[in-house]
């Protein structure tokens, strides 16, 4: 299969505009007929959800949680990137665009990173008009901060709340259309299988996580919006609901998967404390607007950071990248600070944390002005280390948080199998190799509110709105292949847990395929998972039964899918010899130890084909055209 | 790393929304201070399932303080015993070696039990489906800075969003008044420009549902507010009151 991404011709301005003309439609007295399922209620789900019940479609959306209302989209807490230049500090749709771009480490389409920067004015509209409490000034107008890799501020905000704010809008616009019947919402459900009718995807078959009952249900496409899949790390600061395995059988039924090595690893994460340790917790890049990182400058230095003076603390941020300063990219961040800790110069108990302090901005501006800005965070932090982050600096370390990796799709954001679609974190599309803060919340709602609306469309105006064939052979045989997996879970009754083999994949996964990998290491971390998914199939123990609310079982398939989605990722590391982003392959970097890419061998996105139980899968590469940006090293200095 | 408190955790079990519960006891053994609630959790029902037994069915997911999820009832008191948070951000150093623990779900005849701790809450959501939005479809919004609205009104506004859902003012309250949840929207929603087109009929609406949902009435007592982990304000229930009244008075629904 040649992958076509439908990127329209023409210059990058331009390309959504003509496109959008270009699309079919479907008459309003017709849009009732056709009924398409949208899975995931995060920013990107239940904005779709929301818009497309609005358009007059039938909407059917699922989620795991209890309310629609809880998807981790509500955890982001710095904000949400738009052009808007209110600031008049030269921002442009082309400057975010441009940005991103670079950001991603030119690993991302031109075409469509341009329409997220264009729509993103829009999305700021949309959700004011919501009644999301954006900050504001003392006149009354919106309040921008910044955030890393840009030099503007066209970051909106919501104190250190905005996912939640945003989601709540959403969930606000959602809970509308189910008011007047437009979607039916099943929450506690959760996907376990695709529906393929003739090579198309034409439904889901899901499980009811209260009563255990597993059925399918048929639609004219399929909307995946199930996030990212950064627990296959096991700590991670995602939700710990937060699962591949909506994309991941979807992706066994025919979806190719993309740069799925391309992981996100967050500098500001409060540090790993023991063992028992569930998840880890984000502290907002926006602290990097007003805090100073820095180590000590001599290895070792175990002293208090208040009894280290001025004169012998490296602020390695500010030094080596003097324009861009403690704002630099988070792949930048991260990986400065695993150079500091390696070299002996780690703070803290474990040696695994760097300062980020805020103590010259309290002598500037009074510990009440970054009360009222970061207040909540704070508080976060001293809750859960116990320390008073006003009287001594915050410790912090790199967490995994967030996946670029996901669903190939095409401009249109369906996947290689017709009818089932991609959006939010759970495609792989806007973000390259490198994720810029504040830009998640902004594509989930971009997909959401303002691209599928436009592109489902043209699909459905194609297909026709005669009714989907619930009785087709092809639904009870996923419901029985789904049925069948949860028996040979409960039926192994081994002696581990399924945290246990979470935890030792994520162990694997952290030191190989982590912040840097190799060669060698990613070789070795393949054999692991091979032979731990090998263990897992036959010495899992799951608890109580299937038709029951049962979060053990929950949890085993996930980990199953976690599994085998670690082996792919490793795969796609080996394959990538080069460094871009937050791949970081220590075969290649620069004399100053900076990501090398090789752009005349390595720019495509990596397409990966399933090819069957225990197979090799089958690398497709989409090249990736550069027509209006012009590669160049990134350079932050 | 784990640490060296023993305890005894009294928790409620109950198989289904049928069958009847009851609090079994459990001994926990080597809990570190510097885990949350819910990982020394994790800890005891990592060995119940090692015992071939079923492990308790608790609800969570971001565990740090913001989805809503957790509700477990701590010693009498909705999300433990400190002010301001989330079970999830409830660390064992609030607790001392040897101390008696007893953990049951919310308490209301609104939110039914589903298995052990967890709760069906979606009585929340369908208040909010009641009326708990602004009209606007997408794509009919004005430019974000077309309305100017006053940093003192926004910021107020924000603190009613912060809601969570959690359902804690609701297992606090004597009442099981579920006012604090819904006035917390009804102000978020008044205190903004945006929100005055439906403002009569929202909180008309609102409060007709809450009744249907079976919470009780509000009699001002407050344990609400001082359970609530995102610390929103009685005031909300005042204003609440104050929107209800001046709507019901010009009622079109009579």
């Amino acid at each position: 299969m040649i992958l076509d991404s439908k990127i329209p011709a023409g210059p990058v301005a331009e390309k959504w505009g003509k496109h959008k003309f270009g699309l079919k439609l479907v008459n309003p007295a017709n849009k009732r007929k056709y009924e398409i399922i949208v899975v995931g209620t995060g920013l990107a789900g239940a904005s779709a959800a929301a818009s497309l019940a609005e358009l007059g479609y039938k909407v059917k959306a699922f989620c795991f949680q209890d309310s629609p209302r809880r998807a981790h989209s509500i955890a982001a807490q710095g904000g949400i990137n738009a052009a808007k230049n209110y600031k008049n500090d030269g921002d442009s749709v082309y400057r975010l665009f441009y940005d991103t771009i670079k950001g991603g480490d030119y690993r991302a389409r031109e075409g469509n990173v341009y329409r997220l920067a264009d729509v993103s004015r829009n999305i700021i509209d949309q959700c004011v008009a919501q009644g999301v409490p954006f900050a504001r000034e003392y006149g009354g107008y919106l309040d921008n901060r910044s955030f890393g890799g840009s030099q503007v501020s066209r970051t909106f905000y919501a104190r250190g709340q905005t996912g939640q704010q945003l989601l709540l809008g959403a969930y606000s616009a959602l809970s509308r259309q189910i008011a007047e019947g437009n979607v039916t919402m099943y929450a506690r459900t959760e996907m376990l299988d695709l529906v393929m009718v003739d090579g198309v995807a034409q439904g889901i078959v899901t499980r009811d996580l209260v009563t255990g009952e597993i059925k399918s249900h048929a639609a004219h496409a399929v909307l995946l919006c199930t996030g990212g899949y950064g627990n296959v790390f096991y700590l991670s600061t995602n939700a710990q609901g937060s699962n591949v395995t909506a994309a991941w059988r979807a992706h066994k039924r025919g979806a190719y998967f993309a740069n799925p090595c391309f992981t996100q690893i967050h500098p500001t994460c409060i540090p790993v404390s023991g063992d028992h340790q569930s998840k880890l917790t984000l502290m907002s890049e926006s602290l990097r607007n007003d805090g100073r990182v820095w180590v000590p400058k001599a290895p070792g230095d175990k002293r208090p950071a208040d009894q280290i003076p001025e004169a012998e603390r490296d602020y390695f941020l500010e030094r080596k990248y003097p324009s861009f300063g403690n704002l630099v990219p988070r792949d930048v961040a991260s990986r400065n600070a695993k150079e500091q800790c390696d070299a002996g110069k780690g703070v803290g108990g474990s040696g695994l944390a760097v300062y980020l302090d805020f103590s010259d901005s309290v002598k500037r501006n009074g510990a009440a002005w970054v009360k009222e800005k970061y207040g909540n965070l704070f508080d976060m932090y001293a809750q859960i280390t116990g320390e008073d982050p006003y009287k001594s600096p915050m410790r912090i370390y790199p967490a995994v948080h967030y996946t670029m990796g996901g669903l190939w799709v095409d401009y249109n954001l369906m996947t290689t199998v017709k009818g089932l679609y991609a959006l939010g974190e759970c495609n792989f599309s806007d973000h390259g190799a490198n994720r810029l803060g504040a830009s998640a919340l902004m594509q989930g709602l971009a997909d959401g509110y303002f691209v599928i609306p436009y592109t489902v469309g043209d699909y459905l105006a194609t297909i026709g709105p005669k009714p989907i064939d619930a009785t087709h052979p092809a639904f009870k045989e996923a419901e029985n292949s789904a049925k069948d997996y949860v028996k040979k879970l409960l039926a192994i009754n081994g002696t581990k847990t399924v945290t246990e083999y979470h935890r030792e994949l994520g162990h694997i996964m952290w030191d190989y395929c982590g912040m840097s990998r190799s060669e060698e290491g990613l070789k070795k971390a393949k054999a692991m998972i091979q032979e731990l998914k090998a263990d897992f199939w036959r010495n899992v123990k799951v608890a109580g039964e299937g038709e029951e609310l049962n979060q053990s079982l929950e949890k085993a398939g996930r980990v199953a899918d976690f599994i085998e989605l670690g082996e792919l990722m490793v795969d796609d590391a080996l394959a990538r010899n080069e460094s871009c982003g937050g791949h970081f392959r220590v075969e290649y970097q620069t004399a100053d130890g900076e990501a090398q890419r090789d752009d005349e061998n390595y720019a495509y996105v990596a397409a990966w084909e399933f090819k069957g139980e225990g197979q090799p899968e089958q690398v497709h590469k989409e090249a990736l055209v550069y027509e209006t940006v012009k590669l160049t090293q990134r350079s932050y200095v | 790393m784990s640490g060296n408190m023993n305890l005894t955790l009294k928790v409620w079990r109950q198989k289904d929304e049928k069958s009847k519960g009851k609090i079994v006891d459990y001994q926990v053994k080597g809990i570190s201070p510097d885990m949350s609630f819910l990982e020394m959790f994790d800890v005891l029902n990592e060995d119940i399932i090692k015992k071939g037994e079923t492990p308790i069915a608790f609800d969570h997911d971001c565990r740090e303080g913001i989805c809503g999820s957790c509700s477990m009832h701590i010693n009498g008191r909705p999300h433990g015993p400190k002010s301001g948070i989330t079970t999830c951000q409830l660390h064992m150093r609030s607790f001392k070696d040897g101390d008696t623990i007893v953990v049951e779900p919310w308490r209301a005849a609104a939110f039914p039990v589903l298995k052990d701790l967890v709760v069906d809450r979606s009585a929340f959501d369908r208040i909010i489906q009641s009326g708990g939005f602004i009209s606007v479809n997408t794509g009919e919004a004005p430019d974000a800075n077309a309305i100017p609205i006053p940093k003192k009104y926004a910021d107020e506004a924000f603190d009613a969003a912060t809601c969570i859902g959690c359902g804690a003012c609701v297992a606090a309250c004597k009442n099981s008044s579920a006012m604090l949840f819904v006035s917390a929207k009804i102000s978020q929603l008044a205190l903004l420009p945006q929100g005055e087109a439906e403002a009569k009929q929202r909180v008309e609406s609102m409060i007709d549902q809450m009744n249907e949902e079976g919470f009780g009435a509000c009699s001002n007592t407050g344990a609400c507010t001082a359970e609530c982990p995102k610390e929103i304000s009685q005031v909300n229930i005042a204003r609440l009151n104050r929107e209800y009244i001046s709507a019901k008075l010009t009622s079109d629904n009579v």
